[in-house]
């Protein structure tokens, strides 16, 4: 799970060019791992165990894990960076030796569930990454989780339609959203998150070749929006718009 | 220096519409430094997408043929371009950036510990490899230098025009062996429910978009209709779907659909960056709104200040009107 500033937000860029300017902004879980939270507390429910959430990124995402707790995991793990120069590659190995770290305690975790891509740095990569190194089968793009008898069902959409897939566990699913509407804390789920013990792993990975220069807006799109008028009798002027564009 | 190799992207022969745009892209690219564009096509159902890539400047077409490349499965996709590289030693390696594109593309990149860079919209080829990419779904881009024996990345959607080489020629034909263990197996697809005929979100030429204005799920009744008269589709905003009044197949935005109609009209729509991103591709931008400072407002092209309760069934009696006269 990753900390982003929350969706549709303005994200504006320091003076040097080389960070997010987080002042003024609201953080929260990036949109896909928050529905990949919803899909392991879901099936928890369904079929007991327990699910951990872990995040690597400043300390202050222990703020989105324990609200992930709050919305059902058992656990959580922080692995605190205090820079942003964690390419895909350097997160992928610290995240596969974290978890690797908690499997040589506690056992194999059935099922690591990511988002599709994080909404921040939208590399696609990281879980694709990780499942390699663990030597585990992994589908992106779940829009459709199910687990029965050993086995992941995994749905997503195509092009063509809705492809499946069947992963024998331990699997890896990249999850999107739309793959269930994931769910507000409760009460007992806020006050349990306060409790919960948040774990620390430091993390370690050597960096990988992507370095990141500067960050820039796009440039704007100067619009000289052409006002066609108020109310319903500019129906006319719309489907006059219609025909000059040819779709009519 | 080594070619610029691109991953043809194809579903059981058919190959992906943004295709194209990364051969496009590629030719550009290969042109930086006099070196040739070359592509590789993953199983015998791709074999006759060949001439076409030599209209878009593959100087060969490296075709794969394996009894596990039947049909689509990520790690086998992976497995294969990660074996290409080695053989074949191209400098660069692209496919679309699309869902499919990024995840064959990170499963080579995971083999072959490379970098891996997704939704590139600019490269620049020097000294050193240095990529423009989309990040925050386009609200910001990325300028980072890429070092690395090869180059992984994907050519952003709508980035690039697609259009054929002035000079084609006909692609020289070669067949690359690969070794597949049948462990890549374990992600093949094991059933599909095809689409209904019709047009989808991402090609439809006419989409109608609602936002929070809606209302309800009850008020996409009048979008429906507009959306049918057009030969288009609905569409809508994360409000909608957080709100359940339409499933998140209809979502346009960042974690959404991308779309790139001929027309979107934006109902009730406020314009956050997240839907912005994914309706920019858009050739025209009709926005209904009763707030003249909404930004999808201030953005489109066109605009109605208007209740859209009132203005979509208004439009559509309009359209009727003029068809029937």
């Amino acid at each position: 799970m990753k900390r982003v500033p929350a969706p549709g937000a303005k994200i504006n860029v320091t003076a040097d060019g080389r960070h997010v300017d987080t002042a003024n902004l609201g953080f929260t879980m990036s949109p896909h791992e928050e529905c990949a939270v919803e899909a392991g507390a879901q099936l928890v429910e369904q079929h007991g165990g327990e699910a951990t959430v872990l995040t690597l990124g400043p300390v202050e995402a222990e703020e989105q894990v324990r609200y992930a707790v709050s919305v059902g995991m058992q656990r959580g793990v922080v692995l605190p960076i205090t820079d942003d120069d964690w390419d895909p590659q350097r997160t992928a190995r610290a995240i596969t030796a974290a978890v690797g770290e908690l499997e040589a305690a506690d056992g194999p975790f059935d099922l690591l569930l990511f988002g599709n891509e994080s909404a921040d740095s939208g590399g696609f990569q990281v879980g694709i990454r990780v499942a390699h190194a663990l030597g585990r089968p992994m589908v992106n793009g779940a829009k459709g989780l199910t687990v029965a008898d050993g086995v992941a069902h995994v749905e997503r959409e195509a092009d063509a339609g809705r492809e499946a897939y069947e992963l024998p566990l331990p699997a890896v699913v990249g999850v999107k959203e739309g793959l269930n509407l994931p769910r507000y804390p409760t009460m007992r789920g806020r006050l349990a998150s306060k409790k919960a013990e948040v774990a620390t792993i430091e993390p370690t990975g050597e960096p990988g070749g992507l370095v990141t220069d500067r960050l820039q807006s796009p440039p704007e799109r100067v619009s000289q929006t052409v006002v066609l008028g108020h109310g319903p009798d500019a129906a006319p002027a719309v489907v006059d718009v219609l025909e000059e564009i040819g779709v009519l | 220096m080594g070619s610029v190799l691109v991953v043809v992207e194809h579903d059981r022969g058919s190959p992906a519409p943004a295709t194209l745009e990364a051969m496009t892209a590629a030719r550009t690219l290969a042109g930086q430094t006099g070196v040739d564009v070359e592509a590789l096509t993953i199983g015998a159902a791709a074999d006759d997408i060949a001439a076409e890539l030599g209209a878009y400047g593959a100087a060969v077409v490296h075709r794969v043929h394996h009894e596990l490349l039947d049909d689509y499965g990520p790690e086998a996709w992976g497995e294969v371009i990660a074996q290409a590289v080695v053989a074949l030693g191209p400098s660069v390696v692209l496919a679309t950036g699309t869902d499919r594109g990024n995840e064959f593309m990170a499963q080579a990149a995971a083999r072959l510990d490379a970098p891996f860079c997704a939704n590139v919209t600019e490269f620049r080829r020097g000294e050193t490899f240095e990529v423009t990419r989309v990040r925050w779904g386009g609200s910001l881009l990325e300028s980072a230098t890429v070092t690395a024996d090869v180059h992984l990345a994907s050519v952003a959607h709508h980035s690039t025009d697609a259009s054929p080489a002035e000079t084609p020629s006909a692609a020289a034909l070669s067949t690359l062996t690969v070794t597949l263990d049948p462990s890549v197996a374990r992600t093949r697809i094991v059933a599909r429910v095809e689409r209904e005929a019709g047009v989808t979100l991402a090609t439809a030429p006419v989409v109608v978009g609602g936002g929070r204005g809606v209302g309800s799920a009850d008020g996409f009744a009048a979008l429906q209709e507009l959306a049918d008269e057009l030969g288009g589709i609905v569409g809508c905003s994360r409000a909608v779907t957080n709100n359940g009044w339409r499933n998140h197949t209809d979502q346009v935005g960042q974690t959404g659909t991308r779309i790139a109609p001929d027309v979107y009209f934006a109902c009730g729509i406020s314009g956050a960056i997240q839907h912005w991103v994914g309706a920019m591709a858009s050739k025209h931008i009709i926005a209904v709104n009763t707030d003249p400072q909404a930004n999808m407002v201030t953005k489109a092209g066109y605009a109605v200040i208007a209740d859209l309760h009132e203005m979509i069934p208004a439009i559509t009696e309009e359209i009727r009107r003029r068809r029937a006269g």
